[in-house]
């Protein structure tokens, strides 16, 4: 009984105030056919042996060179920030129901909405969403709610934005009659062409999705964008890059009134990469549509003597008030991930931050034009970028991954199943964690796989 | 005081600021930033403090009693936290599963077989981000089981009015009309309104057995019998998996698909609203539309199956594989308690909810439902003060804080007036609960003599009771700078 305190007298005392001979009355309501025989499950470990345990799993993964982004990205994170994170104050509390007893969660969640507020250029943030696909989802269902002029549900989406999450996206909205249209790239520059989106110009469009950065790590024309969606009355949807927002312009600056929703996946901001979870995704709007806002928000008041508080508030949007008709069925989210990300960016601050991207940007920068001096090896789009990139060489990617891997490097992400029409590309992200000599090393083994085969 | 009010201009800290590397001339001008975004601006040792400062302001399991029904607020041992963190786990991405992550993935593929054993299931996922995810993933599967079979009438989900939100706000998302439906004497779903009920566009009905009112319900396979004749599926919600964990399996009981919270029966914690883990199990029926990724051994290979190996799959719910770090918590619980300790967390979260309800009894407090035994958590209501004192579930909770414990849920589930959900759990011990008892054996008498401290409490708290009308009335969402 790993974690059950009673003693032999606790058990015995309890019993006889139940009037029961054992705990097994207890379960008499349950009809007996139902009950199971003893589970087929393994031996209980002490902590020592399932550390073992652990340890020799942990070693099985092979720590490779991480050049790999495509949605997760290896940042530094400070020592401090999952430190503090891992209180137990913090990681064994509940969602924030009784405000008066969470003061702590809830403040640190009001600073959070204030940070991506202002890092969006947006009004508002939500408390969190699951990560960065299922905030995409979301922000498809709240844009077709929000948009008073659109009757149609159509919901532009380019094929620029990550495969994962639009096929996130088609899972979510699937059993909502959405009709989700997608938008070429251009081939050249590997950026929706904002003149490829004129046949759909005067036509009955819900939203439009924006990434920044793109799936391809190249910048798209944002103004343009949003200029066209709110020429044609569709919500502008931004899906950014947090990290990223630190040096480009913010979503709510874009076009002349800027995007009508910002969301996106928050793990570069101070999260692991954990084989892919938990991470967390973010949502921030314009103050005219919190009330489509899904998930929870957190709002400062005063108490009875008027000092300041905060509580969970505009409830009314969510399951447990409107059940059926809330504007999202999310109840948990990711709330110890935001606490992480909150002393994150407090750690960063606001230069902390804008370094981080940019190292990162020139890391990518050094990194591409040490590959295509490379003999086989060639940049695949014309457009700006940001920390990641496509290439491809004369050989088949998945070879060149083999090979990396070999070398201890994991090389980045194949693009072959999502874009076959773009050949032996392979996208590769540089962060600020990368050395100048890893970066030389990358190089180097691909002009070696290319020369040796 | 906020973090932004301890911000100076030009202070940082300066272990973590990278060097200033210059232009970003690769970038056209028109894409960049022209305004700084208000983050903070402090020394290391400022934020450290301050969101340290913070953390104490909290109640949490580490430092209070936190008897909140429904939500299974037990001991998180330090130990899954600490082998989840192993750099092995945290430092592997999640592209380089296949590749680099053997070891990861070992751990899931063993947590999938665990769970389909715990719970009877065919076959498990492990993809959903937390218990609603897992709901809409299975009223997914439910409305493609159907649609496969051409069954396209089947456009109503029923759902108990007992039922937590999650259930009719999950059924309204995967595009199902919510019907509900009643609840007996008992606390049992009302057989007759369910043979009324159900019909030809019935898709299925979701459960939570012991249900929210915190008693078995002991017609479940009489209600199985009643949904599958009229052609619908039983989803089943896990939420109080504690309760019979190792006693009872949903699917020995006529599931046909269930979702588990392994932020509640398996121990991962609750870290003020997240992350959890929502697992989702079915029956062969349902085997081919569960969600993706789902893990399979080749061999001594651990690898996920492709949507091409699953072309019904309800589809991909998550960016990547799921909540791995709160996966691998819960797998470490698992191999800690083996097939006996389970057991053991069933029949002790039962043997305190029901030493402690008795003991509430004899304090004076009534029980929702006298006649029944108390699954892992029960009901009382508080109507009696409200009729004679004036004093609500609301401020009796606001009571306790003052004592140094959480409050149980409020108000929830919505059939009992002024009630408590109180869920003691398997890890507190006697001494807890009868301090408990004596607490609320304390706040009931200065109900009857001094109600006015129950309805200005809390007054031992960082703030008293909050403004939450105002709140709404006038959102302040997000700090603005002067």
């Amino acid at each position: 009984m790993p974690f059950i305190p009673h003693t032999e007298a606790d058990i015995r005392e309890m019993l006889a105030a139940l009037g029961v001979p054992s705990t097994e009355t207890l379960f008499d309501e349950i009809p007996a056919e139902l009950r199971c025989g003893a589970l087929d499950l393994p031996p209980a470990l002490k902590e020592m042996e399932v550390t073992r345990l652990m340890r020799a799993r942990a070693g099985q993964n092979r720590p490779l060179l991480c050049f790999a982004g495509a949605g997760a990205y290896e940042h530094h994170i400070p020592a401090a920030v999952w430190a503090v994170t891992s209180r137990g104050e913090y990681y064994s509390a509940y969602t924030p129901y009784q405000a008066e007893a969470s003061q702590g969660t809830l403040q640190v969640l009001y600073e959070y909405q204030s940070m991506m507020a202002s890092l969006t250029a947006m009004d508002v943030s939500n408390a969190s969403l699951y990560d960065g696909a299922t905030s995409l989802a979301e922000a498809v269902l709240m844009a077709v709610r929000t948009n008073r002029k659109s009757h149609s549900r159509r919901i532009l989406m380019p094929k620029t934005v990550h495969p994962f999450y639009r096929r996130v996206v088609r899972t979510i909205v699937g059993s909502q009659a959405l009709e989700l249209i997608e938008l070429p790239y251009d081939v050249e520059t590997g950026r929706v062409d904002p003149a490829s989106l004129e046949i759909h110009s005067g036509t009955d469009i819900a939203a439009l999705v924006i990434p920044q950065i793109n799936f391809f790590g190249v910048l798209e024309a944002v103004d343009e964008l949003t200029v066209w969606a709110a020429a044609n009355g569709a919500i502008a949807i931004a899906l950014v890059n947090p990290m990223a927002l630190a040096l480009l312009k913010p979503p709510g600056e874009w076009g002349q009134e800027g995007a009508d929703i910002a969301c996106g996946d928050g793990q570069p901001l101070g999260i692991p990469l954990s084989g892919g979870g938990p991470y967390f995704g973010f949502m921030c709007c314009r103050k005219a549509h919190v009330h489509q806002l899904p998930g929870r928000l957190v709002g400062r008041t005063v108490d009875m003597d008027g000092k300041p508080g905060f509580t969970l508030t505009l409830q009314a949007r969510e399951q447990h008030i409107r059940r059926g008709r809330a504007t999202s069925n999310i109840c948990t989210n990711q709330g110890l991930m935001v606490t992480a990300a909150t002393i994150y960016m407090a750690l960063l601050g606001p230069e902390g931050l804008r370094r981080v991207a940019l190292q990162s940007h020139q890391n990518t920068l050094s990194l591409m034009s040490s590959l295509t001096a490379v003999d086989g090896a060639e940049r695949v789009f014309s457009g700006p970028f940001f920390h990641e990139a496509v290439f491809r060489t004369r050989r088949p990617a998945s070879e060149i991954m083999d090979g990396l891997a070999e070398r201890g490097i994991l090389g980045g992400h194949e693009l072959a199943r999502d874009y076959p029409e773009l050949g032996e590309a392979i996208l590769v992200c540089v962060t600020e964690t990368r050395t100048q000599e890893d970066i030389e090393s990358y190089a180097r083994q691909i002009a070696s796989l290319l020369n040796h085969g | 005081m906020l973090i932004f009010d301890r911000s100076r201009r030009g202070r940082a800290a300066h272990a973590q600021l990278l060097p200033e590397s210059g232009e970003s001339p690769a970038i056209p001008d028109y894409l960049l930033r022209k305004t700084r975004p208000a983050l903070p601006e402090v020394s290391e040792l400022d934020a450290v403090r301050h969101y340290t400062r913070l953390s104490q302001q909290n109640y949490s399991i580490d430092t209070q009693f936190y008897p909140l029904g429904s939500c299974t607020m037990k001991y998180n041992p330090k130990v899954c936290h600490d082998l989840a963190s192993l750099p092995g786990f945290l430092n592997t991405h999640p592209l380089g599963l296949e590749r680099t992550g053997q070891g990861t993935l070992a751990g899931l593929y063993e947590l999938q077989e665990m769970l389909a054993e715990i719970t009877g299931m065919a076959g498990v996922s492990l993809a959903c981000a937390a218990g609603a995810q897992g709901e809409f993933a299975g009223v997914a599967m439910i409305r493609a089981y159907h649609r496969l079979r051409d069954d396209l009438a089947r456009t109503e989900m029923l759902v108990p009015d007992a039922a937590h939100g999650t259930n009719p706000a999950s059924a309204s998302m995967g595009g199902f009309r919510v019907r509900e439906v009643a609840t007996d004497a008992d606390g049992n779903v009302d057989l007759t309104a369910l043979e009324l009920a159900v019909g030809p566009q019935t898709a299925g009905i979701m459960l939570t057995n012991p249900s929210t009112l915190g008693v078995f319900d002991q017609h479940i396979r009489a209600i199985a019998d009643i949904v599958h004749r009229a052609g619908g599926l039983l989803y089943y919600d896990g939420a109080n998996l504690n309760a019979i964990a190792g006693k009872v399996r949903p699917g020995d009981m006529g599931f046909d698909v269930i979702h588990l919270n392994l932020h509640k029966t398996f121990s991962t914690p609750h870290g003020g609203g997240g992350p959890g883990a929502g697992p989702v199990g079915v029956g062969d029926k349902l085997l081919p539309f569960l969600p993706l990724p789902v893990i399979v051994k080749d061999g001594s290979r651990y690898r996920m199956l492709t949507e091409t190996e699953r072309p019904h799959s309800i589809g991909h719910l998550v960016t990547f594989a799921g909540n791995v770090g709160v996966l691998l918590r819960a797998y470490v619980y698992i191999r800690m308690l083996g097939h006996e300790g389970l057991e053991r967390v069933a029949e002790f979260s039962t043997l305190n909810a029901n030493y402690l309800l008795k003991k509430l009894v004899e304090a004076g407090f009534e029980p929702a439902f006298p006649q029944r035994r108390a699954a892992h958590e029960f009901i009382i209501t508080l109507k009696r003060l409200a009729k004679e004192h004036h004093v609500t579930a609301l401020d009796f909770a606001k009571r306790l804080l003052d004592y140094g414990v959480h409050a149980p849920t409020v108000y929830f589930p919505l059939l009992i007036p002024e009630c408590f959900l109180i869920e003691p759990t398997e890890t507190e011990s006697k001494e807890a609960l009868d301090a408990f008892v004596r607490i609320m054996a304390e706040i009931l008498k200065e109900a009857e003599t001094d109600p006015d401290r129950l309805k200005s409490a809390p007054h031992s708290l960082p703030v008293r009771r909050l403004d939450e009308v105002r709140a709404a009335r006038h959102p302040d969402l997000a700090y603005k700078s002067e």
